[in-house]
């Protein structure tokens, strides 16, 4: 599975390094001494059950989650450490894709492109813009929803839009928050082509968070499995499946034989 | 930090100041404290949201103006026919205008406005905000490298706080008007003598004291619908909430604000 896409893969730079990381809500211990490293031009897939803490591993690296104890460092920078306009800078170079999207709902696609960009590249001209959000647009193959509002579009349309608005600002690195949750096999496998898409275009690191094996054997070099709080099983899709674990074949069987 | 509970998995005794209902109070009140503290922090460090105002005002002021009209004329032509058989009984509708432009002027068009506000602008803030909480549209413009409590709260608080005084003196003006209208089908009194008859009855402190009260229940209105929907929970039920608690909360906190007023404007007077 590696060879395919491993070209831009440097095992020898860490672009994400988490050491040590907790957090919880109340009572409920989410994440647990979490250890992960992801390496510059990689797509590392990360599984697990809903409500183990996949989610708000991505918030905490891009910081809208602060973490109990643990250092999370991207692009050499200590997260929790960072001032407000230090975090917007490093921002400028983490996408992040909802699970629902997030499009402003209030806006057409052309304003919700454009709305990273006015606010992040001063001096741009209208032409300039322009082109980036047409350039954005057809990066995700969706050029004639220009000038459409968000409640048009289907659940597909929604999620390559959603991409396509963190793509504009030409990201190091992707966060994919379970990108095929809720769309039907075929337009799940259009998004993870579009994430390979993205990798082999623009070179990017990502984390993408799923449930859906499908989609972690479409576009991951590396899978690390969520178990209990932490990173129990960490490699190539055969490798962290050829475990006796239970929970990892149970996750395995309900997938392909459910 | 301790973080010994978490890692021996035991469950972190449940530790409670005074009580559990009053400790959540305090903490709502220390969490409004600080997104008021925040509110004055923000807005006068650039980058300003000028577009994002704009579109507020037009939306709390222009899009209000039907309903505030209609309202306002309304509650004009029903205060003077109310009013009349009550001055009539001592031989004084001759003073009607008077009355009726001290009642407006200094109670009923800050008043009547504000509630109008408070339920179609507060409601709306509160819901649009809780929705684009759950939707994580907030989360999107934080990771965009915007500052969603600028763009969104910033914006809101500004255009009620300076729309609702402008909407007041509009609504003077309609209530008045309304007013006219009964006076002058029931005592044929002339727009001229009406009109010399309300400005000899307000003075500059009444239209004063009403606009920076309408300030102030602007700000109120705008905060509130802002807050509740920001810190909505998640869930199209906790976006219901967050509407319905902007407009109660607002409306409950207008009351207030008029009360206090009063008494301030009238240790003004008697000064």
């Amino acid at each position: 599975m590696e060879d395919k896409k491993s070209n831009h893969i440097n095992r020898q730079e860490a672009i994400i390094s988490i050491r040590g990381l907790y957090k919880s809500f109340g009572d409920l211990h989410v994440l647990r001494d979490v250890d992960l490293d992801v390496y510059k031009g990689e797509n590392l897939v990360v599984l697990g059950r809903s409500g183990t803490g996949k989610s708000v591993l991505i918030k905490i690296i891009a910081g809208l989650l602060k973490p109990d104890a643990g250092i999370v460092t991207v692009l050499g920078q200590d997260v929790a450490q960072l001032s407000t306009k230090e975090l917007d800078q490093l921002r400028l170079k983490v996408g992040f894709s909802f699970q629902n999207s997030a499009l402003y709902d209030s806006m057409t696609i052309r304003e919700n492109l454009e709305f990273p960009l006015v606010r992040n590249v001063r001096n741009l001209s209208r032409q300039e813009i322009d082109r980036a959000v047409e350039e954005a647009l057809e990066d995700v193959g969706l050029g004639q929803t220009i000038n459409q509002m968000p409640s048009e579009l289907s659940g597909g349309q929604r999620k390559r839009i959603g991409i396509a608005r963190t793509l504009i600002l030409k990201p190091e690195i992707m966060l994919y928050d379970e990108p095929t949750a809720g769309l039907d096999p075929i337009t799940s496998i259009d998004i993870n082509n579009l994430i390979n898409e993205v990798q082999e275009k623009h070179h990017s690191t990502s984390i993408v968070i799923t449930h859906d094996l499908t989609c972690a054997k479409m576009v991951g070099n590396r899978i690390a499995m969520l178990l209990d709080g932490r990173f129990e099983r960490q490699g190539t899709f055969e490798e962290v499946f050829e475990s006796d674990d239970e929970r990892v074949q149970a996750f395995y069987n309900y997938n392909f034989v459910t | 930090m301790d973080t010994n509970h978490v890692k021996t998995g035991e469950a972190e005794p449940r530790k409670y100041v005074i009580s559990r209902r009053l400790d959540r109070l305090f903490m709502e009140m220390n969490d409004v404290f600080r997104f008021i503290v925040r509110f004055f922090r923000e807005v006068f460090v650039p980058p300003y949201e000028f577009k994002e105002i704009v579109k507020q005002c037009y939306e709390v002021g222009v899009q209000s103006l039907p309903l505030i009209s209609l309202t306002g004329f309304i509650t004009g032509i029903v205060f003077t026919n109310q009013s009349r058989p009550s001055l009539s009984e001592f031989g004084a509708v001759s003073w009607l205008p008077a009355l009726i432009a001290i009642a407006i002027v200094r109670a009923l068009a800050p008043l009547v406005t504000a509630l109008i506000a408070a339920g179609r602008v507060g409601s709306n803030m509160g819901a649009e905000l809780g929705s684009m909480k759950v939707t994580e549209q907030i989360d999107a413009m934080e990771v965009s490298a915007t500052n969603p409590y600028k763009f969104l709260v910033v914006s809101r608080v500004l255009a009620t706080t300076f729309m609702i005084p402008t909407l007041t003196l509009y609504t003077m003006f309609v209530a008045l008007m309304g007013a006219f209208i009964n006076v002058n089908t029931n005592e044929q009194t002339s727009f001229v003598s009406y009109i010399e008859q309300v400005f000899s009855a307000i003075t500059f402190l009444d239209v004063f004291a009403s606009v920076i009260k309408a300030f102030v229940f602007g700000f109120t209105i705008g905060m509130v619908g802002c807050y509740k929907g920001y810190n909505s929970s998640k869930g199209t039920e906790g976006v219901g909430k967050a509407a319905n608690a902007s407009v109660v909360t607002s409306m409950f906190l207008v009351f207030i604000e008029e009360l206090l007023s009063l008494q301030i404007v009238n240790a003004i007077r008697s000064m």
